[in-house]
Parts: structure tokens; sequence; C-alpha cells
């Protein structure tokens, strides 16, 4: 690396200390802390005393200073706490992980063959994966509760047969459904972009040594095209676990995942950014061992590609 | 107050396009048949080149739609005034809540409702309100002129109120007048995944303590705990806990009952001539959002004379008829349509009124006990021990430990 090239990179460098680098440190204070309220000699105050201290202060029009101050103090409390959750963990796992290998075994197929076809093909088909990535995300959910609901438009059409209706919408399927749906471009794309590489050549070379379909399938293809593979399961596998608007949306609030939870400690009745924060802690852990299990996929091939 | 998300999202986009489109023209002020009152200076700041940052709920002001005759009120303000409006929206108390605490920001104007303002009250983060500079405070109904939230009625002046009740439709009801109100055909078997709840922790046990004819600012701990297992007991029953879908679900056909907000349930028995609005016999729940100064505003002078500007007539009347929900202000009351005057949804008579609470704030404890039992109730599976997730957590550690240690040996290996 020269000099000059390190000097562009600086920006972004600024970049990822300001946005990345600082709000992890901050989760980090956050989740091992919590709120102590003192008066002004020192002394520990209850969230009740402090109200009252407040009140008496306001009451004498506000003399001297404000009377309670606020400390953060060490603690584990949070960290334990967050076992209480641990059935919402381990159910926003399990979804997201259905969601990936369903989005694994759809995309790649689809990503095999569009990097098969002639240049000006794939283009097109790759404008039509982008496609409903150019409208809000929220919008796209919100057009799946239409839907699904039960006198949305897949139930009438049904009835149109005779058949149904079916419950769908509010259903743990529904949300895996709208994680794949927004998601599998994720894990399309970065398939797609490995796949490219392969030559042709390779493939005919298998044949040509006796390999059949299967054979070159799982000694060729699959081998060569493992970066993207592990790319694509870190992408869908990672905003679906921490996702929060699609179980709100379409699992009718009954299936709260684990970004719900976050979402409840921040924007819900108690603000609690201390337990906030160690619940990201620990969602946090799980990505990183999604991120190094699926980095060991192609750790002796080639390096990992991010799309 | 909680207006359909999706119609705020939309009208977002669509005024970043207009305002793309509309680059050049400026809004200009209508003739209006009532004038604005003298009592103030309306020019004072005229020339201090001042920033009002105003913080309000979604939909929640009169804004023109682009047809003629529209009021736009902001504009309005900016025009009177002289002084420029920085304008936000949250959508929901929590949301501002949540904003305010963690710093950074300053308004000037926030307009949250009853139990946030007695909390934030509680919490030194409202200031008390230089009434001179209001002197159209006046025209606020007596009984909303020190409310139960701020008792002193030094902090805010009433917006808009309103009351919840349940909203149903007629083809899918079929029950006595007097079955349906009532909060118990929340719980009614035979609506089984017809009924939607509210998907707020404190509106959806206030509802559970309501049934159960406790007062839903209780701070015994067993009475919530009855009332949790009442929502448990509810739980096979509701299709779905939403908030603003309400909305489109029950306007679809899609819910046969919710409860819901009295000023959005005119709007959707309009759109849906079906759906029928009732206020409950063991009370209901009455809001108010109040305009508050909180402590750390740049302008406080400037923002009393947006509070007054808010309280005029004109813009009162405007609000209104544009929000749906029902006003503080006398003045305003007297000059709106019979039709809407006496429109016992919005304007529910005495006797339901006197039956009726506001939201005090809770004490820290009960709140967390309230979220947490509220956790316990949307997770779907139960029993799981709590030290299995300290065990994964551990084992993912282990794990990746182990990935990155053979990963190193390998390359290491490699390099040989």
């Amino acid at each position: 690396m020269n000099r000059r090239s390190r000097y562009s990179a600086f920006p972004y460098l600024l970049w990822m200390s300001v946005f990345i680098i600082v709000p992890l440190i901050l989760i980090l204070v956050f989740a091992f802390t919590t709120t102590v309220k003192f008066d002004n000699t020192g002394n520990r105050l209850t969230n009740d005393q402090a109200a009252e201290l407040i009140a008496d202060w306001e009451a004498s029009g506000k003399a001297g200073d404000f009377p309670v101050k606020e400390k953060f103090y060490f603690t584990f409390d949070n960290i334990i706490q967050v076992g209480n959750y641990s059935s919402t963990l381990i159910n926003s796992v399990i979804l997201a992980s259905i969601a990936t290998v369903i989005c694994l075994f759809l995309g790649y197929p689809f990503a095999y063959m569009v990097s098969r076809m002639r240049v000006s093909r794939q283009k097109i088909m790759i404008m039509f994966i982008m496609l409903p990535m150019w409208m809000n995300f929220l919008l796209r959910t919100y057009a799946w509760m239409t839907l699904l609901e039960k006198n949305g438009w897949i139930n009438r059409f049904l009835e149109l047969f005779g058949i149904g209706p079916f419950e769908m919408i509010n259903t743990q399927g529904a949300v895996v459904l709208g994680m794949i749906y927004n998601f599998l471009p994720y894990m399309i794309l970065p398939l797609y972009s490995v796949m490219t590489k392969i030559d042709d050549h390779t493939i005919e070379a298998a044949y040509d040594l006796g390999a059949n379909r299967v054979k070159a399938l799982t000694k060729v293809i699959l081998p060569l095209s493992m970066p993207g593979i592990a790319s694509g399961i870190t992408m869908v596998f990672v905003p679906a676990v921490s996702t929060f608007i699609i179980s709100k949306l379409l699992g009718g609030g009954t299936n709260m995942l684990i970004g719900d939870l976050i979402e409840l400690q921040f924007l819900g009745n108690t603000y609690n950014p201390h337990l906030g924060s160690a619940i990201s802690l620990v969602l946090l852990v799980f990505v990183l061992l999604c991120i190094s299990v699926t980095n060991q996929l192609d750790s002796d091939k080639t390096e990992g590609v991010l799309l | 107050m909680k207006k359909n998300r999706i119609f705020a999202l939309l009208s977002a986009v669509l005024f970043v396009l207009l305002s793309f489109t509309g680059c050049g023209q400026s809004y200009v002020p209508a003739e209006w048949e009532i004038p604005y009152s003298d009592s103030v200076d309306w020019k004072k700041f005229a020339d201090a080149g001042i920033t009002l940052n105003v913080y309000n709920w979604g939909e929640y002001i009169a804004i023109a739609d682009g047809e003629e005759e529209s009021f736009d009120t902001i504009a309005e303000f900016e025009a009177l005034t002289g002084i420029s409006v920085n304008y936000t929206n949250f959508s929901s108390n929590e949301e501002m809540y949540a904003k305010l605490k963690s710093g950074g920001t300053s308004y000037d104007i926030i307009i949250p409702s009853d139990y946030m303002i007695s909390r934030m009250i509680n919490e030194g983060m409202l200031q008390q309100l230089n009434f001179d500079n209001i002197p159209n405070f006046q025209n606020i109904q007596e009984d909303l002129k020190n409310p139960g939230y701020d008792s002193t009625g030094s902090y805010s002046v009433p917006y808009m109120w309103g009351t919840v009740g349940i909203i149903y439709n007629k083809t899918k009801v079929d029950e006595p007048a007097e079955k349906i109100a009532s909060w118990d055909i929340l719980w009614n078997e035979k609506y089984a995944g017809n009924i939607l709840m509210f998907s707020n922790s404190r509106d959806a046990f206030a509802i559970a303590l309501m049934k159960l004819g406790y007062s839903f600012n209780t701070t015994d701990e067993k009475e919530i705990r009855e009332a949790f297992d009442a929502l448990k007991e509810q739980k096979p029953l509701v299709q779905a806990y939403v908030m603003d879908e309400i909305y489109d679900k029950m306007g679809g056909g899609e819910a046969a009952v919710a409860p819901y907000y009295a000023g959005d349930a005119i709007v959707m028995m309009r759109d849906n001539p079906d759906l029928e609005f009732v206020v409950p016999k063991e009370g209901t729940n009455r809001f108010v959002d109040a305009m508050c100064i909180p402590v750390g505003a740049a302008n406080k002078e400037a923002a009393e004379l947006f509070i007054n500007f808010m309280c005029e007539d004109l813009v009162g009347l405007k609000n209104c008829e544009y929000i749906g929900y029902a006003t503080p202000n006398v003045n305003v009351m007297n000059l709106l349509d019979d039709e809407i005057k006496n429109n016992p949804i919005i304007y529910p008579d005495k006797e339901v009124l006197d039956n009726s609470d506001y939201f005090v704030a809770l004490p820290a404890e009960i709140t967390l006990l309230i979220d947490n039992l509220w956790t316990e109730l949307m997770s779907s599976a139960n029993g799981v021990d709590i030290w299995l997730l300290p065990i994964l957590v551990g084992v993912a550690i282990v794990v990746s430990a182990l990935l990155i240690f053979i990963r190193t040996k390998k390359k290491a290996r490699n390099n040989y």
C-alpha cells in the first residue's frame, strides 16, 4: 500500500470511527452500567425520592441547583437480565435460520442459471432482482399485509375456486415469508457475483473427465461458489435475526423477535437503554458466531467477498 | 394522536416531491373569515431571526393539501410573526421521550400526552409557562385548566383531547347494545380471531384493568398481575396486536371489534358505514395532548407566542376540523358546525366524561413490571430456562474462538 492510497482511505476511516467504533463503545458502556440518582450531598436516591426532591425544588421557585444528579454505575445486572428473554432470542435465531436456508435453496439455482446466461440477459435478470429494493422496505412489507389478510387478495383469489380461507397472516410462517421476500436479493447477488467468475471450461473439463451432473455440482461448482454462499448467508441471517418491523406487521405482534424487544427498551414505556444495549450486545455475539462459521466455509479457498 | 402511519409515510413522500416541484412558490395566506386577535404583539420577534423547533405527533396539525383555501398552520405562523419554524414529527410519546432524554437535540415546543407530561414534570424536564404571554389560555375550558396530569396547570396548554372506545363492525357483531358497550366484548369467544388489541403495554393493561373494574393508574402489583392473567386468557382470541393498523384492518373488514380513539373512529365510520363506535360502561381513558416547553428550549418567549397562536380561534378551528379530535378551546367549540359539536362520539356527554379518567405517570417499578409482563405475553415460546441463554452465549463465544484458532493454525501451516 503506498502512501497516497492510505490518505484516500482517510474519509472512510473517519466515518468508521465516528459512526461505528464510537457507537459500539457506547453500547458496551451502556450494557455494563446502570443509572443511579444522587442528591447534591451525594446520597443515593430511589426514583420516588428523586421525584419528590424535584417537586420540592419546583415549589421553592427553583432555588439553587437542580437537586438530582445522575451517575453511571458498573453492573452485570443488565447482562444477567437478558437471560429472561432467552425464548425470544432463540425464536429469532430459529426463524432467521429457516429464512436463510430457504433463501439459499431458492437463490442458489437461480444465481447459477443467471450466471450462465448471455451478458445482456444477465443484466436484465439482475435488474429484476434489484427492482423491489428500489421501493421502501416498509411499503413492501405493508403490501404483504394486504395480500395475506383474511380478506386479502390471496384468499379472495382462492375463494374463486372454493378453497380457503387460509389463516396466513399473524403466523410465524408469515414472518419467515417477510424475511425471505425482503432479504432474498442479498443472497442472490453475492452468489451471482461469485458464479460469474466460474469459467465454463472448468465445468466442461469436469464432464470430460467423466463427472456426471451431480459430481460436477458437488466437486466443482459448489466448492468454487463457497465464498458466495458464505457471504450470502451472512447477509441474510444478520439482518433477519435483528429485524423488528416484519414481525410487527406480519406476525400480528405476538411473535416478538429480539429486534422488537430491543425497540421496546428504547421506545417502550420503560425507557431502559442499559438493558437495550445489553440485549444488543448478546445479539452481537450470535452475529459474530454466524460470521465466523460462514468464514470457515471458504477459509482455504478464496477470501470471502461481500458483494 | 395515533394517525395512520402509512398515511404519514405517503404524505411525507408526497411532501418531499411537492417541495421539489413547488420550488419558488411560497404559501400565500388567504383572507380568513376570523381575524387574529391583537392581545399580543405578533411581530415582536419579526427581526430577531429566530427558528422555533416544534415536535408534534404525525398528521396532527392542519397543513395545506394543495386545494385552495386550505389552511397551513406553520406557514400562517411564519407569515404572521416572521419567526421560522422547524417542524418535526414523532409517532409515540415514548419515542419523543427517548429523543429528549438522550439529549443532543433542543426543542422549543413539544405536544405529548397527559401521562407523559406528568412523567416529564416529575423528572424536571419541562419549564413552567408564563401565562402573561399566552392570553388565549383563558379560552381553554375550565376542567382542563388544571387537569390531573398537571395539577398546578402551570406546565401545559391543552391542544386536543379524546376518548378511547370500542369500534365494531355491525355486520359481524351480533349482540345486544348493552353487551357491546363493555370491555368484555374484547374477551368474547364468539369473536375469536376477529378481535384486535392495542400493541402498547400501557394501553393494553389499561383495558384489562378497566374490564376487571380497577383503576388503570393502579400501583397495586396484585391488580396488575390479575390484568396480566386476563390478557393471557384473551391472547388466543386476539387476531393481532396493533396500533395504527387498526385503521386499515377495521376499515377493510378484516376484524370485527377493536379498541380505538374516538376522533379516528369518526373518519373510519365515514369510510366504512358498517362500523360503529361505543364507549364502554366500565368507563374509559380520556387523553389530552398538550403543548409544553421542555427544559433547554432556546426561545421560550417565542415558543409561548407559538402556543398562543395555536389557541387562536381561527387556528384552533382549522386544526380541529383537520384532525377531527375534540378541542379544549371554548371559542373554537362555539365556531364548529352543529353536526360536529353535537356528535356524542367526539364530545361525549358529562356522564361518560365523569366515568373516564386520565393516565398519570406510574412509578418506575410499576412501568417496569408492566413492560416485563408484556414481553412475557408477547413472546410465543415460554418456559425456557433463563440459564439456557448464558450457556448458549458461552458456547457461541467458544465456538467462534475455536474457529479463529483453527483458521490461524491452518494459515500458519500453509505459509510453510
